[in-house]
């Protein structure tokens, strides 16, 4: 990690804002799809050094963020099973569902545990035996893989007391179906370097044909996202429409087949709830049928009411990117990081905790 | 939905647990030195100037590098009575331990609260021992207060901070959070960190020895530096500029950050101040601070404004300048 400070370089940086600075004539609004890429913006101040010709919006990039309330519900009424320990990446349990969340179920007594991975849930499973141990599977196509792996080993080990319930969300059709809604006035995406690296840019190449918008891969750090604007810039006044890559030292435009190839032996796109979209034919994933032992649907009653939403909450348009968190009459009221109503301002890096946090 | 319950967040540090105290407990205890919010109570007794503290240790691993809930305890407490300028003096000690509880444990736990005490140079002369059913605290929780004495011309608390004064800080961040983080079970990482856990009160002494001038200190624990500055903002009604390129923080915390997705200015320090004090003095006292073992890498890393009272702005190396918020939450790991 001893490089991070070369993608921190204050003289590099200044150099890249300069031609931006001097490069964009017309007004421009990019779309940073990734919520990593949206927090890294406002972390370090990527908004202010630009000129006023260049418009940043957030995309549906944060898994937790698009999660459905329905999912969350599920997960609720999972939790309150006895005999069930639920395992998950951390902002997941403050993201309040109709009723309750998972933290206040924690609260009142359910097992609710916050892992790193899910490998860490499947040794939760071996070292629990008396207990259900279903994790709840969020993300994109960076962490399926690994969570593939993991019921790859489960069915390995045989083990009998390991779940998963998937709200995995798959970005490309997300990114079709916010084009074809026409709201978006968008010149040009940044695509994350991570989803990327896993999934190569084939999907980007179809975005730049079908709609005539150009996209870059970019890295995480202030460097990276300045020369991707700047790379943009470029395509944008030369009236381009390519992909790029920015972030050449993770990325390539094939992706990674061995992951895609475990993610594919276990599960299968499905239809899937997106908050703020709706549902999305093929934009989830499901397991297999020879890996349905896994699956906390088929074991436990997932049935919930319909799920009911705050009717002043705009996520669902934040995520679209149609609305900024400004424009959202709950924002910094009665929405706020310690007391949240909406999941853009639960998860680090939700739209909406980023402008409240960082004070735009 | 409303919270009927106390929930982790509340135990956090940040923002919540602010909440907390303002609105559940010092409503209920009211009076002048609660109302304060600072590390210690400071009050007269008899023409002695005193400094009360009290802090409860329950830090999971129990021995992690650099230290132990023991050393912690001591030093914690100590730390938190220097931050009022105060020479320690009395520390009381209350264990409850779980049934079980290995007894050679133990005694390493009461070997480095003797070290840490030594070296701070207090004494324990009171205690208590508890012992709950297994399962009722998780192995060992400590709760330690102390007293000390504040000497005379000395008024050091979190209101004192004015525009124009200069910001201090005595080392690097996040050693002692990434560390316990490492360690922690379901986490667990090969590093070469190390906690920063360490008795501060020499240091204060050495600062203190420079003038009377010294506005405030804090020690940047749980919450880590951005929230002991926006808490000395709030009740200073201060703006507070930091300078992201002058911030002291290892390589190895640097990474550990990176890859767990926590920002090291919100992660706790345990052998960290922060001093506020007039310009003038700036350069003399970050020369005595250097000449001291923990104060080694102390750097000055902001100034305190009229503008944006009750806020705190960081100035990014690329040159933005954004809002370092109080924390929020405990933080949480990345997830994609």
């Amino acid at each position: 990690m001893k490089h991070l400070s070369e993608y921190r370089d204050k003289e590099l940086a200044q150099k890249l804002i300069a031609a931006i600075r001097d490069q964009s004539k017309r007004p421009i609004r990019l779309m940073e799809v990734c919520g990593t890429h949206t927090v890294s913006i406002f972390r370090h101040g990527i908004r202010q050094v630009l000129p006023p010709t260049i418009q940043l919006i957030s995309g549906p990039g944060c898994p937790v963020c698009v999660t459905a309330t329905e999912e969350i519900d599920r997960a609720v009424k999972l939790a309150r099973n006895p005999g069930v320990m639920i395992t998950t990446f951390g902002d997941l349990v403050r993201v309040p569902g109709s009723q309750s969340s998972l933290q206040m179920e924690r609260a009142s007594g359910a097992d609710v545990r916050m892992v790193y991975s899910t490998f860490d849930a499947l040794k939760l499973a071996r070292e629990n035996q008396n207990k259900k141990v279903i994790f709840l599977a969020i993300g994109f196509e960076t962490t399926a893989p690994t969570i593939a792996a993991a019921v790859l080993e489960a069915k390995l080990l045989g083990l009998e007391n390991y779940f998963i319930l998937s709200a995995h969300k798959l970005l490309p059709p997300a990114l079709e179906v916010l084009l074809n809604s026409g709201d978006l006035n968008l010149q040009g995406f940044i695509y994350p370097g991570h989803v990327t690296t896993i999934i190569g840019t084939g999907a980007y190449e179809q975005v730049a044909e079908k709609y005539h918008l150009p996209g870059v891969v970019c890295g995480f750090e202030p460097v990276d996202i300045l020369e991707t604007i700047l790379m943009l810039v470029r395509q944008i006044e030369q009236g381009q429409a390519k992909v790029e890559i920015q972030y050449k030292r993770g990325s390539s435009a094939i992706g990674n087949p061995k992951a895609l190839n475990v993610l594919n032996r276990v599960f299968v796109p499905c239809d899937a709830p997106w908050r703020g979209l709706g549902t999305i034919p093929d934009s989830g994933l499901a397991l297999r049928p020879e890996f349905r032992a896994f699956a906390a649907e088929d074991h436990f009653d997932l049935q919930v009411p319909p799920a009911q939403d705050h009717p002043g909450c705009a996520c669902g348009e934040v995520l679209r990117g149609i609305k900024t968190p400004l424009q959202c009459l709950l924002f910094r009221t009665a929405c706020r990081p310690d007391s949240p109503i909406g999941p853009c301002m639960v998860s680090t890096e939700g739209t909406c905790a980023a402008y409240f946090k960082y004070n735009e | 939905m409303t919270f009927d319950k106390v929930l982790l967040d509340h135990g956090g540090g940040g923002r919540a647990s602010h909440e907390l105290i303002e609105r559940v407990f010092v409503p209920r205890f009211q009076n002048p030195f609660l109302k304060e919010m600072n590390d210690s109570a400071v009050f007269d007794l008899n023409g002695a100037n005193l400094a009360f503290t009290t802090d409860s240790y329950v830090v999971d691993p129990i021995f992690f590098p650099g230290g132990d809930i023991g050393s912690l305890a001591v030093c914690g407490t100590v730390n938190d009575l220097a931050m009022r300028g105060a020479k320690p003096y009395y520390l009381s000690v209350g264990f409850i331990m779980e049934e079980g509880f290995p007894l050679k444990d133990l005694e390493q736990i009461l070997l480095s609260m003797e070290r840490a005490a030594q070296e701070a140079g207090v004494q324990i002369v009171t205690g208590d021992t508890k012992v709950v059913p297994k399962g009722a605290v998780d192995k060992i929780f400590i709760n330690t207060s102390g007293i000390g004495l504040i000497p005379k011309g000395f008024n050091i608390a979190g209101q004192n901070a004015q525009p124009g004064d200069a910001v201090l800080l005595s080392g690097t961040l996040g050693d002692h959070g990434l560390t316990i983080l490492s360690k922690r079970e379901g986490l667990a990482f090969e590093s070469s960190l190390k906690s920063d856990a360490a008795p501060l009160n020499h240091l204060v002494q050495e600062i203190l020895s420079t003038g009377p001038e010294i506005h405030v200190l804090r020690d940047p624990t749980r919450g880590g530096l951005a929230t002991t500055l926006n808490e000395i903002a709030g009740q200073s009604q201060v703006g507070i500029e930091i300078w992201e390129e002058t911030i002291p923080i290892r390589d190895s915390v640097s990474a550990a950050s990176e890859i767990l997705g926590l920002d090291p200015l919100y992660v706790a320090n345990e052998g960290k101040l922060v001093a506020i004090l007039p310009q003038s003095q700036a350069e003399a006292v970050l020369a005595v601070m250097k000449k001291n073992p923990y104060g080694q890498d102390a750097a000055l890393i902001g100034e305190v404004k009229a503008e944006n009272p009750g806020k705190v702005v960081l100035k990014t190396i690329i040159g933005g300048k954004r809002l370092l918020d109080m924390l929020t939450g405990e933080q949480l790991p990345r997830i994609c």
